[in-house]
């Protein structure tokens, strides 16, 4: 038993959610493969469908011969008129009609309703796919770029499911059908004609190679479009201000075009595929002609068959053409389906345990055994940590920017798991933590006071899932934000806007802390949350955050040294290493990293504050 | 709505003329290869086939000029084929491409205001997919225009056999006008629907990914998982109820052009009988019924296209309809530092006054801090005054010029503004600093006033680090200082920083100001929450609930009990 993620063939190497313009590592073939056994729920119930698909092909063949049949026997025939013969036919050729739309009808219904809702799942599987991978992953992509992953190369799908795919199925069994017709009229020359066709096939094989990666490349470039559009409009107020329009013009006009060329392009194969079909059948369809009358005595044919045959052969083109004009839509499809398969393949950093264990309530202690950790595609970040915080300490981490102090933090909240050694919270291997219990006991308050659109209230309960009104009520009296509350325009009602735009800075971290106040953590990882506030806030946040902070452990990734003068214990990285630990007032005794950012800080800050 | 799906036409054509034309030539030569097709394997049977059989004979140069010209006519098909498919993609996605400059750029013309009450989501649903959808009724444009000369052929050639079997041929197409218009309107509103809930997917899925840390950190993916899943099941709702009515409306024009033949025939074999009309009639009549049921289905597509276009178009248009901003002014500003002088400003925001009535009076070259509690509309002022708000009433002038006539040129080499929150694109810190104008040397020099140069020379590849989106890999303070960089690196002559310098440490934030002032000849307008960020302006400007409460200079607001509570807070703030 393969689990569901398991790719199917190896995992592309290049699964990335970097969009580069990388040709396909992957054939059409093993994408519709792969694709299928992703969702295997596509081909449920798909065998009636493909019936209904086939009658109603079936049917369009019958109308056709039902009509010839009035002519030939109903009217021209040696009786002359006969007028019962005609309503009965034609009586028989409307029941075929209406069986025929109804067939496909139904048909129609069932593919819609089953590719949507396989297509439902799909786009969701992508999206909470997206959130589990790492946060590097996301640094290095474009918000707009994966957008499009899971609206502009799934609608790709959606349209080849709207009638590609149906097409597909009756054009084939229109094919089938006449190619069996035909041989009941001359074995012989169906094998003629097939014949002729054959070299279509590595024809048609090499255009669809070409389509295929064409259309990725247009995947590839639609993202861009998205990617820059969106820095478009969140840098808005920056460009304004700055009358920075003109190059951002520029480079958007730029990706466009490069889209448009990159659909023209693609677009070469589309147009020149027909004619070279079209004139194969022709070819075929002389060829049966010439070898028809030359050799008719040799085949037994009779003038009327040799007629029928033609007809039919001639019949048979436009499902041919109509099959090349498919084939193009199909390889749109691949394409998208293949950019949403290389996101699928982007391994998981973090996995969560089947049976996690809770983690004990109260203020948790921390232990970093032996910790090592790079990102996926980078250097050594930690070598060899150890450490050990005892519950309810206050801790500031220090260090210059890429000595590795934020992503320790990152680590606390497994953000990211070690590549080495064994992260433990309250005496429990992180990895073995049940997510909710993590979640709920462990809680970051990012630097970034990002908020969503929605109320203040809502985003506070978001802070624990199943969180009251009650509960959001409380965390603003214990952390005693009430009289900022009540300054909102509209209370804890008040919509904060995208990002939280509607709120300065300093709200939105408030907000923040409401939310951690709400899931009462035992852990608290303070990544420079107190470095970007207005100080008119600051005294409610350094408050609040005093509240917060009482009874839990506190982990601060400092960039101020008033924090770790603060701290009871702090905490010095340089270089991926821990180089220092103890209080503050034991390390600037000694020389070392610590006093030597102290006293730069000093320098630089203290020479004339300090009282 | 044919009458908006033609203006949509209409628009494609003026802008492409040639390339619609071209592939129209196209289409119709098919038109006449079809005819033409239809004409020589009806001779080849004819002529070659059945005259085989019936002499015994086969004349070898008759089948070779049969088989040669039932190749030949292919080729012209297929030629016919890549002339038309070829212009009218290039027509179709130079449209999309046109339609999505002007999109796009209109984002980047339209007001603030426009920005802050739109997801951004929902206009990258605008850009990408409403658009792919709206030129999806130019494919099969030329194709159902052309086919309609196969209309007038047949139908001409029907009358000559008989009024009643043309009739019976003219009334199939009213009838198929009459179903699409039908499906059409019934189709139009939920099709609208299905592309808002696209736009609400992509929302969602913007919104989503933009807050991934706080999602991972706040263990909300399922939560978000869930939204994503409601989003995209009212997609798949909407989908299946458009999808439903195709279901009808599809097979019934595939239906059409058979139930019309088998109409015909039993109308026709009763004017046979009737004496009314030979077999040879009939038949005929059969075989340009035939030619009937391509046109019927081509135009039956086209139409079906329609409503999706039309109403995706709708919605990029809609969004179009907000009015561009446009600087028109064509006066340049003075020299030097420039005053600022402000009369009666107020601003109403959502129907709330922001600001009321606010005069002020800077002075070239004087540093002004503009204190206040939250909320009581420094931003707002700031904003205001560097022209990205509207101003509901008031003058703004600056070096002695209303600020409406200013160049656009001129006003953005003058007048620069940080940010309270520092957006950086995704790019290098050279481009984010210099923006494309200022030499390396200055941007270089304002990373140093900006107390950034230390920082960025440490980072990976220095000044050409590639940061993250919204500079993401950078730490608040660091976003900051090149964000301040920025603005200081043109030089500006009144520069406006709104609480830029929040997360830079105080006395770092005292020596970027006092080395910005010596640097450039300026007017600073400073939103200060500092002590000692105050305590360097020449004069505070005390603001509460929107309106100018108190103008001088700190020692003398001091004497303000409201001025001087809020004041001591910050003291207070400081010293933490």
């Amino acid at each position: 038993m393969t689990a569901v993620n398991e790719p199917i063939v190896p995992a592309a190497t290049a699964a990335s959610l970097i969009d580069d313009d990388s040709a396909p590592d992957i054939g059409a073939w093993q994408v519709l493969r792969r694709g299928i056994a992703t969702s295997p729920e596509l081909k449920t119930g798909l065998a009636v469908t493909v019936m209904l698909a086939v009658m109603a092909a079936a049917g369009r063949l019958v109308i056709p011969i039902l009509v010839q049949q009035i002519l030939d026997h109903g009217i021209l025939g040696q009786d002359g008129y006969r007028e019962g013969f005609v309503a009965k036919a034609a009586i028989a050729a409307m029941i075929t009609v209406v069986v025929v739309a109804m067939a496909s009808r139904i048909a129609f219904v069932r593919l819609v309703t089953m590719t949507e809702s396989v297509l439902l799942d799909l786009r969701v599987r992508v999206f909470e796919h997206i959130h589990k991978l790492s946060l590097a992953d996301h640094t290095e992509s474009r918000s707009g770029v994966l957008v499009a992953r899971v609206t502009s190369d799934i609608e790709t799908l959606v349209r080849f499911t709207q009638w590609g795919m149906i097409s597909w199925i009756i054009d084939t069994a229109i094919i089938i059908g006449t190619l069996v017709v035909m041989a009941v009229y001359s074995w012989q020359l169906t094998l003629v004609a097939v014949a002729v066709h054959l070299p279509l096939l590595p024809f048609l094989r090499w255009v669809q190679e070409k389509q295929f990666v064409a259309y990725g490349l247009v995947r590839t470039r639609v993202a861009e479009t998205l990617g820059h559009t969106a820095e478009a409009v969140s840098g808005a107020p920056v460009i304004r201000a700055y009358d920075y329009g003109d190059p951002v013009r520029a480079r958007l006009d730029d990706s466009i075009d490069r889209q448009y060329q990159q659909q023209l392009r693609s677009s070469v194969w589309f147009a020149g595929l027909l004619p070279v079909v079209d004139f194969v059948s022709s070819v075929s369809l002389a060829v049966a002609m010439g070898i028809g009358v030359w050799w008719r005595a040799d085949l037994g044919v009779e003038v009327g068959e040799l007629v029928a045959f033609i007809f039919l052969v001639n019949l048979i083109l436009q499902p041919i053409s109509q099959l090349g004009e498919v084939l193009d839509q199909t390889q749109t499809a691949l394409a998208g389906w293949w950019k949403i398969l290389r996101v699928l393949d982007v391994p998981i950093a973090v996995v969560e345990p089947e049976d996690g264990q809770e983690l004990p309530t109260g203020p948790l202690g921390v232990e970093l055994e032996d910790v090592s950790f790079r990102y996926r595609t980078g250097p050594m970040v930690l070598r060899n940590i150890s450490l050990t915080i005892p519950p309810e300490t206050n801790v500031a981490v220090v260090g210059e920017t890429g000595s590795g102090k934020t992503t320790t933090a990152r680590l606390f909240a497994r953000l990211a798991d070690p590549i080495g050694g064994v992260v433990r919270i309250g005496g429990i291997d992180l990895r073995d933590v049940d997510p909710d219990s993590r979640h709920r006991s462990i809680r970051m308050v990012p630097q970034d006071g990002f908020l969503f659109d929605r109320s203040v209230r809502d985003n506070i309960r978001f802070g624990r899932g199943d969180a009251t009104d009650d509960d959001v009520e409380l965390s603003i009296d214990e952390l005693g934000l009430r009289q900022w509350v009540e300054s909102l325009p509209e209370g804890l009602d008040t919509v904060v806007g995208e990002r939280g735009g509607r709120l300065s800075v300093g709200e939105r971290q408030l907000v923040a802390l409401a939310r951690a106040q709400v899931a009462d953590p035992g852990l608290l990882l303070l990544d420079e949350a107190t470095s970007a506030v207005d100080p008119e806030t600051e005294e409610a946040l350094a408050a609040a955050l005093g509240r917060l902070a009482a009874g839990r452990t506190t982990i601060s990734v400092a960039h101020r040294l008033s924090t770790a003068e603060r701290a009871d214990l702090v905490l010095v990285f340089d270089a991926g290493k821990l180089v220092q630990q103890g209080s503050h007032s034991e390390l600037v005794e000694i020389p070392g990293i610590y006093r030597g950012l102290y006293e730069s800080w000093i320098g630089n800050t203290r020479s004339s504050a300090i009282d | 709505m044919w009458r908006r799906g033609g203006r949509l036409i209409m628009r494609s054509l003026r802008a492409h003329p040639r390339l619609h034309a071209t592939a129209m030539i196209g289409a119709v030569a098919f038109v006449f290869a079809s005819i033409g097709g239809a004409w020589v394997l009806g001779r080849v049977t004819d002529d070659v086939v059945v005259a085989a059989f019936e002499d015994g004979r086969v004349d070898g140069s008759d089948v070779w000029l049969g088989m040669v010209a039932l190749v030949v006519i292919s080729l012209l098909r297929g030629g016919s084929v890549v002339v038309r498919r070829w212009f009218l993609a290039k027509a179709e996605l130079r449209t999309q491409r046109d339609w999505r400059r002007s999109l796009v750029h209109h984002y980047l013309d339209v007001p603030l205001r426009f920005h802050r009450t739109r997801p951004a989501g929902e206009l990258l649903a605008h850009a990408d997919l409403d658009l792919t959808n709206a030129t999806m009724v130019l494919k099969p444009l030329a194709f159902a225009l052309s086919v309609v000369l196969l209309v007038i052929v047949a139908l001409a050639s029907l009358l000559l056999i008989h009024p009643l079997l043309a009739l019976l041929g003219g009334v199939v197409f009213p009838l198929l006008v009459v179903m699409s218009q039908v499906y059409t309107s019934r189709v139009e509103a939920p099709s609208a629907r299905a592309q808002q809930r696209v736009g609400d997917v992509s929302s969602v899925a913007y919104e989503s990914f933009e807050g991934a840390l706080v999602v991972k950190t706040l263990g909300r993916e399922k939560a978000e998982v869930e939204r994503m899943r409601e989003a995209s099941a009212r997609l798949r709702d909407e989908r299946i109820h458009v999808g439903r009515m195709r279901a009808v409306f599809e097979p019934a024009i595939d239906a059409l052009p058979n139930v019309g033949v088998v109409l015909l025939l039993l109308v026709g074999a009763n004017l046979v009988s009737q004496g009314e009309a030979t077999p040879g009639d009939l038949v005929l009549a059969a075989t340009l019924f035939g030619l009937l049921s391509t046109p019927l289905r081509v135009f039956g597509f086209f139409l079906e296209e329609m409503p999706r276009s039309v109403v995706s178009l709708d919605r990029v248009d809609r969004v179009m309809e907000a009015e561009a901003e446009d600087r028109v002014g064509s006066r340049t500003l003075p020299a030097g530092a420039l005053g600022l002088v402000v009369r009666d400003l107020s601003v109403v925001h959502d129907n709330q006054r922001v600001l009321r009535d606010v005069d002020l009076d800077v002075a070239a070259g004087e540093t002004i801090a503009i204190v206040g509690p939250t909320g009581s509309g420094k931003s707002t002022l700031v904003e205001a005054v560097a022209g990205l708000l509207d101003r509901t009433s008031g003058d703004v002038r600056l070096g002695d010029v209303s600020v409406d006539d200013v160049s656009a040129e001129d006003w953005s080499a003058a007048v620069a503004l940080a940010f309270q929150e520092s957006f950086l694109f995704a790019d290098s810190v050279r481009e984010n600093v210099s923006l494309g104008i200022v030499t390396d040397s200055d941007a270089r020099h304002a990373l140093v006033t900006a107390q950034a140069s230390t920082f960025v020379d440490e980072l990976e590849s220095g000044f050409d680090t590639v940061v993250g989106e919204r500079g993401t890999t950078l730490s608040g303070g660091q976003r900051q200082r090149v964000a301040l960089a920025r603005a200081i690196a043109r030089r500006p002559r009144l520069l406006l920083l709104d609480d830029a310098t929040s997360a830079v440490d105080a006395t770092v934030e005292s020596q970027i100001l006092d080395g910005l002032r010596t640097d450039l000849d300026v007017t600073l307008i400073v939103v200060a929450h500092r002590i000692s960020t105050i305590l360097l302006a020449d004069r505070v400007v005390y603001l509460d609930d929107g309106q100018v409460m108190a103008v001088g200079t700190h020692d003398e607001l001091l004497a303000r009990a409201d001025y001087n509570a809020l004041v001591t807070a910050y003291e207070q703030a400081d010293d933490v």
